[in-house]
């Protein structure tokens, strides 16, 4: 067994800034990963971080610009903490060395990206998430602290009393993928989960085939409520064959995009009269779509996207990545052809469900990035806003598990305050299979000592991976392409109920095929066959309170659009979307959104770009 | 719509009927969801056998090898038949071969598309990064091996501690002692000088300069080039300052440093970020030489 004050469960942005905050508030702290750091996803983040540096701006126009975007579903005082906190963020990265691109006097380069009243994107190039990780990385080698690389976490050991906000994390269990150990990694101070995206739940994506939200279905099956998980964001310019990012810088320096008739139809079919290309990810995403469905596609699939006017040494110089990406994954060359694009998911703006600090209802249990819903981005998350959230909120959640004291948080997390049960029938049954056994289930644990509830979750998980092993059954890789498709075609940017409930009907059968699942490789050497059929159960479970979320949510808000439902609807849905685990049986229930912020009160106004 | 788990009878597929389509684009993409049921219903071995016959499918030979199973403790090549389809890459038929014949099949990769470093690969004969390989640039049949020089744990994967160390011998951290005044000033650094040090900050770290690298494979203490090349990124970066350059360039003169390069150039001919690093590593002697020359 290993035992540290702070165990950081993955090593992306907001996983090396916690382990780094966590350090320098006095903590011994190790970092568990499944990738080693620089194989992390936050290195292919293109665009930007936003923060409000120069004097012509300020972090109350950021605010503002944040919880318009998130369709006023943000929680004011995460977003206010993300404004407020981000420049000195940015210019602490640039202290580490952070290449950043430059003005003409050395100063850090700003750009315009989608929903800003300012340009306000800091920006290395087309490149700033890899140089963001690369530099975080270099701090945690120079600061010495432990890293578990190519460990994979399985799960939370966490005590089992009937109401979630009374239990206590106490580590971690992970399975050693040179080894095949599993190990029990005791945290005295805090579990802080910082796993990423949950991408692969789709299969048309920006993100790798590692994100398949680990930490998000852990957290969900200890007790922690899914927050808001109907909320994903289709990202309006990915490369048609194989999901990789064109980043939204490129319409921040000037791209535009056409149709097949050559028509600029954000203007021309009145889209986004006044920011055209610039406006909200999800409005583009939706712009593109109905240019396809109405014929005016190209291959009835793409639109195109024309950075060509830039001319050559403006691209070069902040841009260059996009030709590389373009041309050797689309073979498409941006100086002298439009780059075809279409919308991919990209993000999920919910998850679990934290307060401004990164506490989650279970005592000693953190959570920070994507993984995270703080809720910073509510139903809609502003491009450049995912790196500052990285770097703030994985500080916070990296000082407050190292016991650094910081004030009463203003978000409350679980059923407190108030809350109300949803009443929504799905129709469909959801949750846990019966007779699933011990391969195919996560149960709770038994003791409260921190020894035997670590020790229990330990002989679980070795439990699992040993029936895995050894007995027959299907691969998961067929169920987990099932669970791709039928989220792609059915929970994308546009969504209508009928289909909806059929996904929860195929998402069924695809549990009750998953009891069957079995990894066929014995190895205990370097078993990836294991840990993907360990990712997809996660999978499963994130597909499945996704799409409730998105049956129960009959309005249309910020990413989600439903046929049946074509407005806001402010007098009942100002609301956050929570699924609890329930031991197996999920349940929906609401809570309201902060809207009060420090000095002022954000009202929700008609959200036009 | 419902997409299917493939079931053992043969109506699943057909009662698999659409709700009315609305465009073309979505009969393009109910015709894929249909060859996708169809695909998932075959056995593998058919599909193997269909596939070995099919000239449209591309041959790979892949190396594989498990310290652990029976059959697999002596290094063998197995032969994977993958239906070809326009813009496939390395890394999409090696996923193929895994998810439709071999579970077992293994290798790292994460983010598709070049930025994670992680499937670096010895490709009929050359270092490649399988996710940014076409298929259709290469000979059949296609060769896929570990990286040489580096020891392998399971058939294309390769222990990396040893490239890790040599990177982190080098200090690779921004060090330095003159921050501006103020919480919210940034230091300063001109456009030339973010440039020239701008393709040195590309690396992934995939550690395909090191394995082409022969002096590396003799001299297994040598830095080799990705370790130099983070040393030039902080070397370069006027934002170090002087003192810091010194210290960096005692460095990288140690016995195993620098003067080992015999500039073969192959570390640049595979380094898939296209990195000079040959030059950079010239360009580091020559700092040195400089510098020694000063205090002569």
């Amino acid at each position: 067994m290993h035992e540290h004050d702070v165990v950081v469960v993955g090593a992306g942005g907001a996983g090396l800034r916690a382990a780094i905050a966590a350090q320098e508030a006095g903590a011994d702290v190790a970092m568990v990963s499944k990738l080693h750091p620089v194989r992390s996803h936050t290195g292919a983040a293109e665009g930007g971080i936003n923060a409000a540096l120069r004097d012509a701006d300020s972090w109350q126009d950021h605010a503002y610009d944040t919880m318009k975007g998130s369709d006023y579903l943000g929680d004011a005082p995460a977003v206010e903490a993300l404004c407020q906190e981000s420049p000195e963020e940015v210019i602490r990265l640039e202290h580490w060395g952070m290449p950043f691109s430059r003005e003409d006097d050395g100063r850090v380069s700003q750009r315009p990206f989608g929903g800003l009243s300012f340009p306000r994107t800091t920006y290395a190039g087309a490149e700033t998430g890899h140089q963001m990780l690369h530099t975080m990385y270099e701090q945690v080698v120079k600061r010495g602290i432990t890293v578990y690389d190519e460990w994979h976490v399985m799960d939370l050991a966490v005590t089992d009393e009937d109401d979630p906000a009374e239990r206590t994390c106490h580590g971690v269990v992970a399975y050693d993928i040179q080894s095949g150990e599993i190990s029990g990694f005791r945290a005295e101070n805090g579990v802080i989960l910082a796993t990423g995206g949950m991408g692969q739940v789709f299969d048309h994506t920006t993100n790798a085939v590692a994100n398949t939200g680990d930490g998000v279905a852990m957290a969900y099956r200890a007790g922690v409520p899914m927050e808001d998980m109907e909320f994903i964001q289709f990202h309006p310019t990915t490369l048609p064959s194989t999901g990789v990012l064109i980043s939204e810088g490129v319409r921040g320096e000037g791209g535009i995009l056409y149709n097949s008739e050559g028509e600029r139809f954000m203007f021309e079919h009145g889209y986004a009269n006044n920011d055209g290309e610039l406006a909200s990810r999800d409005v583009v995403s939706r712009a593109e779509l109905t240019e396809v469905n109405e014929g005016r596609g190209i291959e009835d699939e793409y639109v195109h996207l024309d950075m060509r006017h830039l001319g050559e040494e403006r691209i070069l110089d902040r841009l260059e990545n996009i030709l590389h990406l373009a041309e050797d994954f689309e073979g498409a060359d941006g100086l002298t052809e439009p780059m075809p694009v279409k919308p991919g998911q990209h993000y999920a703006m919910g998850g679990i469900e934290t307060n401004e600090f990164g506490e989650t209802v279970i005592d000693g249990l953190y959570a920070a990035g994507e993984c995270a819903c703080a809720s910073v981005h509510g139903a809609n998350r502003l491009g450049g806003n995912a790196l500052p959230e990285l770097i703030v909120f994985g500080k916070r959640a990296g000082r407050h598990a190292a016991g650094e004291e910081m004030g009463e948080a203003e978000i409350e997390t679980g059923r407190s305050g108030d809350w109300q049960p949803a009443d929504y029938e799905f129709g469909v049954e959801v949750g846990e299979t019966s007779g699933s056994g011990t391969a195919a289930a996560d149960g709770g644990a038994v003791a409260t000592d921190a020894e035997s509830v670590l020790g229990g979750a330990v002989d679980r998980a070795q439990e699992r991976v040993d029936e895995l092993l050894s007995r027959k059954g299907r691969n998961h890789a067929e169920i987990r392409s099932a669970v791709q498709e039928t989220m792609t075609d059915n929970v994308n940017v546009f969504r209508e109920e009928g289909r909806l409930e059929e996904t929860l009907a195929d998402l069924r059968e695809a549990r009750e095929a998953y009891k069957d699942v079995a990894v066929s490789d014995p190895s205990r050497t370097f078993n990836t066959d294991l840990i993907h059929t360990i990712e997809t159960r996660n999978i499963l479970d994130l597909a499945e309170a996704l799409t409730m979320g998105a049956l129960a949510r009959e309005e249309f808000r910020g990413a989600h659009w439903r046929k049946e439902h074509q407005e806001r609807k402010d007098e009942d849905w100002l609301k956050h979307t929570l699924v609890s685990w329930n031991d197996g049986e999920p349940e929906l229930w609401y809570k309201p959104v902060v809207l009060e912020g420090e000095n002022k009160t954000y009202e929700p106004k008609s959200r036009s770009y | 719509m419902s997409t299917q788990i493939p079931k053992q009878t043969e109506e699943s597929t057909e009662a698999e009927t659409e709700t009315e389509p609305a465009s073309k684009g979505e009969e393009r993409r109910a015709e894929k969801r249909r060859r996708a049921a169809e695909r998932r219903q075959q056995r593998p071995e058919e599909e193997a056998e269909k596939a070995a016959a099919d000239e449209s499918t591309v041959e790979l030979k892949v190396f594989r090898y498990d310290p652990q199973v029976e059959g697999k403790q002596e290094p063998r090549f197995d032969t994977f038949h993958v239906p070809f389809t326009k813009g496939m890459t390395v890394l999409d038929a090696l996923m193929y071969a895994r998810d439709t014949y071999d579970s077992s099949l293994t290798f790292r990769h994460s983010c598709r598309q070049a930025v994670c470093g992680s499937d670096a690969m010895f490709v009929n004969g050359g270092q490649k990064l399988a996710c940014k390989t076409q298929i259709s640039d290469l000979e059949e049949p296609v060769r896929v091996e570990p990286l040489p020089h580096a020891e392998v744990t399971k058939d294309l994967v390769v222990d990396m501690e040893h490239f890790y160390e040599q990177m982190e011998a080098v200090e690779p951290y921004f060090q330095t002692d003159e921050y501006p005044d103020g919480d919210l000033e940034e230091q300063r650094q001109d456009r030339e000088n973010r440039e020239k040090i701008k393709m040195s900050t590309r690396c992934i770290w995939c550690g395909a300069c090191m394995s082409s690298c022969n002096v590396a494979a003799g001299d297994t203490e040598y830095l080799g080039p990705a370790a130099i090349n983070k040393a030039y990124r902080c070397a370069m970066d006027g934002r170090e300052g002087e003192e810091m350059k010194q210290k960096r360039l005692e460095i990288i003169e140690q016995e195993h440093g620098v003067w080992r390069c015999q500039t073969q150039f192959s570390c640049t001919e595979v380094c898939p970020k296209d990195i000079p690093l040959t030059e950079h590593i010239q360009e580091l002697k020559r700092e040195a030489v400089k510098n020694n020359l000063k205090f002569w």
